[in-house]
């Protein structure tokens, strides 16, 4: 018997504006001036809110908090092609994207001062709070392709975000099998930014890229420079548009960098060079944006300033709204336990309420 | 003789078993070149290395299934699962297989590892990190559930887990890792797995818990005996499975009253086991209901509130005072 070959395999890897602000024509997504300062400001907005938030943990006035720096081309252009009807499944690395699709910049300081108010986002329904639990939301992101498809949802699809790390985890892979077996409009967007938490890429797989996992369950999959925001959005775009086309979903690896710490919590000199670090600062998504959008003549120092003076404004009066002293329903953790009325639930939500008043009068 | 905290304290067990034992390594995530999140596992890798102190790719299921492997195989591996509230991911593994191999097999295969976890709350930490659910493993039959309150019992009890012919979940009450320092005695000491320790004998009331509320009540129990002078037995559970119900029967059988101190939610927390062993061997001597103080039956709220719903010192208090008024 003659031995045939199964393969090859084809993968492909883009970039639509290189390091410097250039851009390949031949792959331009077309955006208007428009969409492009919308993009570019998500991505400032996800800059400089990380940078509020790691202040104000550094001061004491926040817990425990991840950061996104260097990743906002990531989540901004994958939101840049989605509508709000379509479902955003995050993890918590999304912040540019997040706000993008309406949370308020006042819902991670809640969260991460712990207030589980921060997870309400009344303006975008459709997106999931924080995902902690690695890989976890990936496979309820397949569980809500199917929802669309049963429900005959035209023209939505579903995103699904998760890092490197998440892609060792048995859930990510039993999600892949069952999106490609079911054919659910699911985008799967990893963030690959090189590490999770102390361990490098070389230790996490022995992969070539991340990419090519998707192959083994016959899924178009590209791989793309991830602090590109132009090929970001395109290779979601162009995914979406097979979901929404009933042709299944698709995979995305997009190439980043964790610039910062994972949380606060965490030491990276413990584990890695700085000038790995320096390196990856040459390649800033929002450094080459801006250049771009200034080579287009659309954009300028005045412009920036009045830019980053909005947004700072935005922030501070967040800040400032987040701060003004009020009291916390104290027993708000019993309102959400069932949809129906336990009388055991309610029996202890009054002798909450009794030690509580004995515990803050007694000291 | 050397006043440690707690995470000095499993880290001088941890290498103390490597150095005496080349079977024993160490494995999960971040616990080798970064020497664990909470400095565990700190200088490990260096002593050892790459080989016996294994940074593993990020998969909670499959650090418990190698493990497993790693134990059949005659290795002693202690993996560490970063934070409990990952946990759940170990428990198809774990209930499956590491619990029943040696049933399955009639002894022929057994599997001695250790799975090291930070559990409970009080740090100001995000959700996932602050829960107690020694519940869900001490219910896992064939595995032994252990945690200890100080940093000498931590030490001891590590190593005696670490020696024990069978699956240990070992969870580490994080809110006491760096809360006080302990003298830990130079010479080896062997914790003995299965065993309750009566920390201070009295005769008017036993006062049973565990891990961080072990701590805290310790404290209002001084308070009590100060100003009030009530001799009260304190008991620290050490194992939660399996339970030490002679301890238990025979302190209450003296002291005719009892309250058990838990972080872990009311309903079915190891409280509720305490009391049906009390029921079974000692109702008798009983001059008071028993009582239990633990978390409300809740998902573990976020940081800002947890210290309201965590027992209080003066939720503690009151509950041994009612109970010796009764």
């Amino acid at each position: 018997m003659p031995v045939s070959t199964i393969g090859p395999f084809k993968l492909e890897y883009f970039q639509v504006l290189n390091e410097k602000g250039e851009i390949d024509k031949k792959l331009d997504p077309g955006l208007s001036n428009e969409e492009l300062l919308k993009l570019y400001r998500a991505m400032v907005l996800g800059r400089e809110t990380d940078e509020r938030l790691l202040k104000l943990q550094r001061q004491g006035r926040l817990g425990t908090l991840p950061v996104c720096f260097g990743q906002e081309a990531a989540s901004a252009g994958a939101v840049m092609a989605m509508k709000d009807s379509d479902w955003f499944v995050g993890a918590y690395r999304e912040l540019s994207g997040r706000l993008m699709r309406g949370e308020s910049i006042e819902n991670p300081m809640l969260i991460y001062n712990g207030l589980e108010e921060g997870n309400m986002i009344k303006t975008s329904p459709r997106t999931l709070p924080i995902a902690i639990v690695l890989a976890s939301q990936i496979p309820q992101a397949v569980g809500l392709g199917y929802s669309i498809k049963m429900k005959q949802e035209k023209d939505t699809a579903v995103v699904t975000f998760f890092g490197d790390g998440s892609t060792s985890e048995g859930d990510f892979h039993e999600a892949m099998n069952f999106a490609s077996v079911w054919k659910v409009p699911v985008v799967f967007l990893c963030q690959n930014n090189s590490w999770a938490i102390s361990t490098p890429l070389k230790k996490q797989m022995a992969s070539e890229t991340i990419a090519q996992k998707a192959i083994a369950y016959n899924m178009p999959s590209v791989q793309v420079d991830g602090n590109d925001a132009l090929a970001v959005y395109k290779a979601t775009r162009e995914a979406i548009d097979r979901a929404y086309a009933g042709e299944g979903p698709s995979f995305i690896e997009a190439v980043t960098y964790r610039m910062n710490v994972h949380t606060t919590a965490d030491d990276p000199t413990k584990y890695r060079k700085d000038d790995e670090v320096a390196m990856w600062a040459e390649k800033d998504p929002i450094t080459r944006f801006r250049a771009y959008l200034g080579k287009k003549k659309i954009w300028n120092d005045e412009k920036e300033d009045a830019l980053r003076k909005e947004i700072r404004d935005e922030i501070a009066a967040a800040v400032k709204n987040y701060e003004e002293p009020r009291q916390y329903k104290p027993d708000a953790p019993f309102d959400f336990i069932y949809g129906t009325e336990v009388e055991a639930i309610e029996e202890q939500r009054a002798e909450f309420l009794e030690n509580f008043k004995k515990d803050v009068t007694n000291g | 003789m050397a006043k440690l905290n707690m995470i000095q304290a499993i880290n001088r067990a941890l290498h103390e078993e490597m150095a005496k034992d080349d079977s024993v390594l160490v494995m999960g995530q971040d616990v080798g070149v970064n020497g664990g999140v909470f400095r565990a596992t700190d200088g490990l890798y260096k002593e050892y290395g790459e080989d016996r102190s294994i940074d593993t790719p990020l998969a909670e299921s499959a650090i418990m299934g190698t493990a497993i492997g790693m134990a059949i195989g005659g290795l002693k591996p202690v993996a560490e699962i970063q934070f409990s509230g990952f946990a759940y991911l170990i428990m198809g593994q774990l209930e499956a297989n590491a619990a029943r191999m040696r049933t399955r097999s009639r002894g022929a295969l057994t599997v001695p590892l250790v799975v090291r976890m930070p559990y409970g709350g009080g740090i100001r930490a995000l959700e996932h990190h602050s829960e107690s659910k020694e519940t869900y493993f001490a219910h896992t039959q064939g595995v032994k559930t252990v945690i200890p309150s100080s940093p000498r019992a931590a030490r001891s009890l590590l190593i005696g887990a670490i020696r024990d012919p069978d699956p240990v979940i070992f969870m580490e009450p994080k809110f006491i890792y760096r809360a006080f320092r302990e003298d830990v005695p130079d010479e080896e000491e062997v914790g003995e797995l299965g065993k309750a320790r009566i920390l201070q004998e009295g005769n008017d009331i036993t006062v049973i818990s565990w891990g961080a509320m072990l701590y805290r009540t310790r404290k209002a129990i001084e308070t009590l005996k100060e100003e009030k002078g009530y001799s009260i037995e304190l008991i620290d559970l050490q194992t939660i499975a399996p339970m030490d119900a002679t301890t238990i029967a025979e302190s209450v059988k003296k002291t005719g009253r009892c309250v058990v101190i838990q972080e872990a939610q009311k309903t079915l927390g190891p409280a509720s086991e305490i009391i049906a062993i009390i029921n079974d061997k000692a109702l008798m001597y009983l001059e008071a209901p028993v009582k239990r103080i633990g978390m409300y039956d809740l998902v573990m709220p976020y940081f800002h509130r947890e210290n309201w719903y965590i027992p209080s010192d003066g939720r503690i208090r009151r509950a041994i005072e009612e109970t010796l008024d009764f």
